[in-house]
């Protein structure tokens, strides 16, 4: 067995925390770069051309991308043979949320009920998601989730006979929806398949996967580039202000799911589109 | 070219905006989101005062990111504006004029802006640290306990907004969709 300590659980999570939300991943810069190459509207480029300019801003200056910080999602790949000591795991990772949003001085944006309200103070509880996994390794992924696009995502249970068409129309009607609100250009994550509950935490998956892969399966990759082009054949463009760049990438997960079902769910992201993985 | 606009947002100035007008604001401006305009709209509905002038107002829908030290403010993006929408003719009717924001709102608010002159400006979502940039002043004013949603006043210095809804009613959400997907006929 690997002892792991949480005091390096802490550590590292404080400091994905302020690098997830201080620095695009190369490859959402690079899908906003290749947009605003084919992109010819004035609007359209001016909004691209500041959506550039502000996440280098960011970057060289180690500045929040978006005032939005998120809830902190973090998943953790537990390796089999790995033993956590001195201390409590959810406790752990909510302590170096904790330090992370104070120290990078990031938005705390967490309210303890939600119904009642009130905010926490200190952007805890995080929303933990746990696997465990084969080896003696710990992978921590933390991927800040703004609400101004979670709002806009959906969940339907789909009767096996309405097939893929279902799937393409709800799509299209669930990003028709969210129009101007998630802050186009927005990343679309679809999860298809397993239960209610998966089928979400799969398309919460999709948005993290790199927006320069594709889905292993053929099948689904193909459904992700023609999904990819119909939205951006809606013109709702980048925020909502009219042109071809509505998305800048659309990625589908799968799982096995029940005969009598077909559950899908779309997680909507905007161009800040951000996660930061580190092995332990 | 964008228009350079020196605030306060009289009637006369907002009929001259139209939807899909490139504007750079200067002057300054209130911030506020959902848990701030409910208060506001709970002190006018008591026939209390607000803690600033509304006349001619613009309110800026934000909760920044606190300042690192040496910072005016940290990151500075905007909100959803649609949160807003139960509160914003409220808002209208005691003088506010100005919304600066992002997203869709209801046919109501629309209304209320036909009839008080208002305008609904866009800033771009997600370019907080950007438009951090032209925030060269922030105090604070009230409700210091809701912390990134405190009731704050900015000296903004050229600003750069899109005019996303005009005092007509005219929505650059609408006319740039139609637009775009016109051309591509």
């Amino acid at each position: 067995m690997r002892e792991i300590q949480v005091q390096q659980i802490i550590d590292v999570i404080e400091r994905l925390c302020i690098d997830a939300n201080n620095h695009l991943p190369e490859d959402v810069k690079c899908a906003i770069k290749n947009c605003r190459a084919c992109e010819d509207g004035k609007i359209a480029c001016g909004v691209l051309d500041n959506i550039i300019e502000n996440f280098e801003i960011a970057d060289n200056e180690n500045l929040p991308i978006c005032q939005d910080t998120g809830m902190a999602c973090v998943f953790l790949e537990i390796g089999q043979d790995v033993h956590i000591v001195g201390g409590d795991l959810t406790e752990a990772v909510n302590e170096g949320v904790r330090r992370g949003y104070k120290n990078g001085y990031l938005r705390k944006s967490v309210v303890a009920d939600p119904v009642r309200r009130g905010n926490t103070g200190d952007n805890t509880p995080a929303m933990i998601y746990t696997e465990i996994v084969p080896g003696d390794k710990i992978k921590i992924t933390i991927g800040p989730k703004g609400f101004g696009s979670e709002n806009m995502s959906a969940v339907r249970m789909f009767k096996p006979s309405a097939g893929l068409q279902g799937i393409k129309d709800f799509i299209i009607e669930t990003v028709e929806a969210a129009g101007p609100n998630p802050c186009p250009p927005i990343v679309i994550g679809v999860g298809i398949g397993g239960t209610f509950d998966k089928a979400a935490l799969l398309a919460k998956k999709a948005i993290m996967r790199p927006l320069d892969t594709s889905n292993p399966d053929p099948y689904y990759a193909d459904l992700e580039k023609e999904m990819l082009e119909k939205v951006n054949a809606l013109g709702i463009g980048p925020q909502g202000f009219g042109g071809k760049t509505t998305a800048i990438g659309l990625n589908i997960e799968v799982l096995p799911t029940h005969i009598a079902g077909m559950p899908c769910a779309i997680n909507i992201n905007c161009h800040v589109t951000r996660h930061k993985t580190e092995v332990l | 070219m964008a228009k350079k606009i020196n605030l306060p947002l009289t009637p006369e100035l907002a009929k001259t905006l139209k939807a899909g007008d490139e504007v750079l604001l200067t002057g300054t401006i209130y911030t506020s989101r959902d848990a701030g305009h409910k208060r506001m709209c709970e002190t006018l509905a008591k026939g209390e005062p607000l803690p600033f002038n509304p006349e001619n107002a613009t309110i800026y829908y934000v909760g920044p990111t606190p300042a690192k030290p040496g910072q005016v403010i940290g990151s500075a993006g905007p909100t959803t504006s649609g949160r807003m929408d139960a509160y914003a003719p409220t808002m209208m009717s005691v003088g506010a004029r100005g919304m600066i924001g992002k997203g869709a709102r209801l046919p109501e608010v629309v209304e209320a802006m036909k009839k008080y002159s208002g305008v609904y400006f866009g800033a771009i979502g997600g370019a907080g640290a950007l438009l951090a940039r032209s925030i060269k002043k922030c105090e604070l004013v009230a409700y210091e306990d809701l912390g990134a949603e405190a009731l704050r006043e900015l000296y903004v210095e050229d600003m750069p907004l899109v005019v996303i809804i005009d005092s007509e009613g005219n929505n650059l959400y609408e006319l740039g969709r139609e637009e775009y997907l016109a051309s591509k006929k």
